[in-house]
């Protein structure tokens, strides 16, 4: 098990040196041609004939249409993405993180809909807004109740504040569900906006079909990484570092810890905003049902399976939590896997489908024991981590 | 650390005391002039500092009682005292990290207590820790550079797009940072995690990121615990030079005789109080200083 661990460890590690030795122009283009296949991954020409070679197994998945599950992957990517800044450089747990995708939500779905109360009932709108205008209104509402949230809570450390984030997701989502006067329960707002732009040929782009979604989610997200580098990589970036290092330490040395560490809740609050304007622009239906806890806890898995800290480890983890169980639920079909088992007389479900997120479970628990800093983690996360396990070595 | 080898070196400086005669004080006043007229100018110059009647108490602990002593510019003053007897709680209260139950810390005329930690040392006090505390994780480069930007303005709008100020500020920062890596000796391994340093490069390290803030004051705590006597001639070396750049040095310290070869005044506390105050020989020969560094007067006659 240990030689094992150490020759995996060992391989990754001696891969990203390879990767790191290699001149940059070299490294952009690999990158670039990564994006480009990201791009073209949706269409079925393309994605049917991609095999690992030698051993036929269908990466693509069959029982739902695959640009539809890398849809659901970009949107858990970005979600990742904002989480990653809040729990991965600050060091703040955070468990309501779907509380912000709501307000993000819920802003565009009340201004786009013919539907809202806004304006069937209280005349406050004339006619619904177009998306594109609500986008930046929910993300600066996102980051406000961010900010809200924050500010008083934020004095909380660890476990004290995810508990506080925890209750205020929670509060959302019975808000959401119980309230009728705007909202309207769990009824829910249809026929939310789609985002504009027509083909030549007069149709909308943004329908119902997910692969204009999925190009525009990834077109968003690329943005998000380029920004968030540069956080990352400037004196907010050290301030959080120095943050989650020594927080006291930190304070005497003049970074305003209390500011900084608003700052990365309020930046996680306004992507997961943005990410709800865009899911909302998918779903076109809006209802409380969405922002169950277990949608937080999925984006908190995705960012701690990828390995907290790291844009990569985020984006990897936020494309397997998807990715894997609707994978699992076709892979049966592939392999013509027995559906049922018989077991002393009576029929046990064995197909793969039923039991996907079983297995998925198992490997999470798997990958947690072999990998507790994450598949791709920051250097610096990981060597903390380890410092922390050591402490507690110690003390035992 | 060998608390028997310290007594011993400390009771050789008390003898040591008594058989030579100390240099001239440097202040004319005595320890019970000093306390009753805490701002009074020394030698014409302007005091930094003012522990004005300070009393802290930690429920029925008073850990601080009454301490009151002026620190003035461009002086080294050494804060002394057996284990326990308050410096680092004084030092705290000084740097924001508790408030004092009574009394005022004055930093040039304006109330520290109060302030947020951060806001203190934007003002211009800047310490190290008794136990060393960096940032890890982090090359020393950069932890010099979390310093520098104590006074930087960048936040995060700047930082995301890349706006002309993050770049100076980020340009001057990693200046800033190598200049006072090289002050502090320790140039040729910036680019090293601090975990990875040597246990006297750390202490350097964490001068230089104590400096980087931009201090009028600068405090540090026990810098030689766990030196070896040649560290220790180039830790009073780098004291003496960094007092030369214009900062004023307040040193808590154990070890006496580091003490005495630097500092030019001396404030001793006792169980939470001030038992004297005077250059290196005035507090030397002071019977109240002996009596607690080697236990009662009459044993030790």
């Amino acid at each position: 098990m240990t030689a094992l661990r150490e020759r995996w460890h060992s391989a990754s590690s001696a891969f990203g040196r390879r990767v790191d030795e290699l001149p940059k122009s070299a490294r952009i283009t690999g990158l670039l041609a990564f994006i480009a296949f990201l791009y073209v991954l949706p269409n079925k020409w393309f994605y049917e004939y991609l095999n690992i070679p030698g051993l036929w197994i269908p990466l693509y998945t069959t029982r739902n249409d695959m640009a539809a599950v890398l849809f659901y992957c970009a949107w858990i990517v970005l979600l990742s993405l904002g989480l990653n800044v809040v729990v991965g450089y600050a060091g703040l747990l955070d468990l309501g993180f779907f509380g912000f995708f709501a307000v993000g939500a819920y802003t565009v779905a009340l201004l786009t809909s013919p539907e809202s109360k806004l304006i069937t009932e209280y005349n406050w709108l004339e006619s619904p807004w177009p998306w594109l205008v609500t986008v930046p209104i929910a993300i600066a509402l996102a980051l406000l109740s961010g900010v809200l949230l924050g500010a008083p809570t934020l004095r909380l450390r660890g476990d004290y504040l995810a508990i506080v984030t925890l209750g205020f997701a929670e509060m959302i989502r019975i808000v959401a569900k119980n309230q009728d006067w705007i909202l309207n329960g769990d009824r829910g707002i249809p026929q939310v906006g789609h985002p504009p732009g027509k083909y030549p040929d007069g149709t909308a782009i943004f329908q119902f079909e997910f692969k204009p979604y999925y190009w525009l989610l990834l077109t968003v997200i690329i943005g998000a990484v380029f920004l968030i580098r540069n956080l990352a990589n400037s004196r907010v970036g050290r301030a959080w570092v120095a943050i989650r290092e020594d927080e006291d330490a930190a304070e005497l040395m003049g970074v305003p810890t209390f500011r900084f560490k608003l700052w990365a809740f309020a930046i996680g609050a306004a992507v997961g905003g943005l990410s709800g304007t865009l899911w909302a622009g998918q779903a076109n239906f809006v209802n409380s049902s969405t922002f169950s806890l277990e949608n937080s806890i999925l984006v908190l898995a995705a960012v701690l399976l990828g390995g907290a800290g790291s844009i990569g480890g985020a984006i990897l983890g936020g494309f397997l939590v998807i990715y894997i169980p609707e994978w699992l639920r076709s892979v049966g079909d592939v392999f013509g896997l027995p559906e049922t088992a018989t077991v002393f007389g009576n029929d046990f479900d064995v197909s793969p489908t039923s039991l996907r997120y079983f297995i998925f479970g198992i490997l999470l628990i798997i990958v947690m024991i072999f990998r507790p800093q994450g598949l791709w983690p920051n250097r610096r996360r990981a060597a903390e981590l380890q410092d922390r396990q050591k402490e507690v070595a110690v003390v035992e | 650390m060998g608390s028997e080898r310290d007594v011993t070196s400390e009771r050789d400086m008390a003898i040591d005391a008594r058989t030579t005669v100390g240099s001239p004080a440097e202040t004319s006043s005595t320890p019970d002039e000093a306390v009753s007229e805490p701002a009074a100018p020394v030698d014409g110059r302007k005091p930094l500092l003012e522990v004005d009647h300070v009393t802290l108490r930690f429920g029925g602990v008073v850990a601080l009682n009454d301490v009151n002593f002026t620190l003035y510019e461009g002086e080294i003053l050494g804060l002394i005292g057996p284990n326990g007897a308050g410096k680092t709680t004084c030092f705290n209260a000084m740097t924001g990290v508790y408030t004092p139950t009574t009394g005022q810390i004055r930093f040039r005329g304006e109330k520290v207590s109060g302030r947020k930690r951060f806001q203190i040392t934007k003002l211009g006090i800047a310490r190290t820790f008794q136990n060393i505390r960096l940032f890890p994780e982090m090359t020393a480069l950069e932890n010099v550079q979390v310093g520098a930007d104590a006074n930087h303005k960048t936040s995060v709008p700047s930082a995301l797009l890349r706006l002309p100020r993050h770049w100076r500020e980020e340009r001057q920062g990693k200046a800033k940072a190598r200049e006072l890596l090289d002050f502090v000796g320790i140039e040729g391994r910036s680019g090293d995690l601090a975990r990875n340093l040597s246990y006297g490069d750390q202490r350097r390290l964490e001068i230089a990121r104590a400096l980087a803030t931009d201090p009028t004051l600068l405090c540090l705590d026990e810098p030689a615990a766990g030196f070896n006597p040649a560290e220790k001639v180039a830790l009073l070396q780098l004291i003496r030079k960094i007092r030369d750049s214009g900062v004023t040095v307040l040193l808590i310290e154990h070890d006496m005789r580091l003490v005495m070869g630097v500092v030019d005044r001396l404030v001793v506390l006792e169980f939470g109080q001030k038992i004297a105050e005077g250059s290196p020989a005035e507090v030397r020969d002071d019977p109240k200083v002996i009596a607690a560094y080697l236990g009662g007067v009459e044993d030790a006659a």
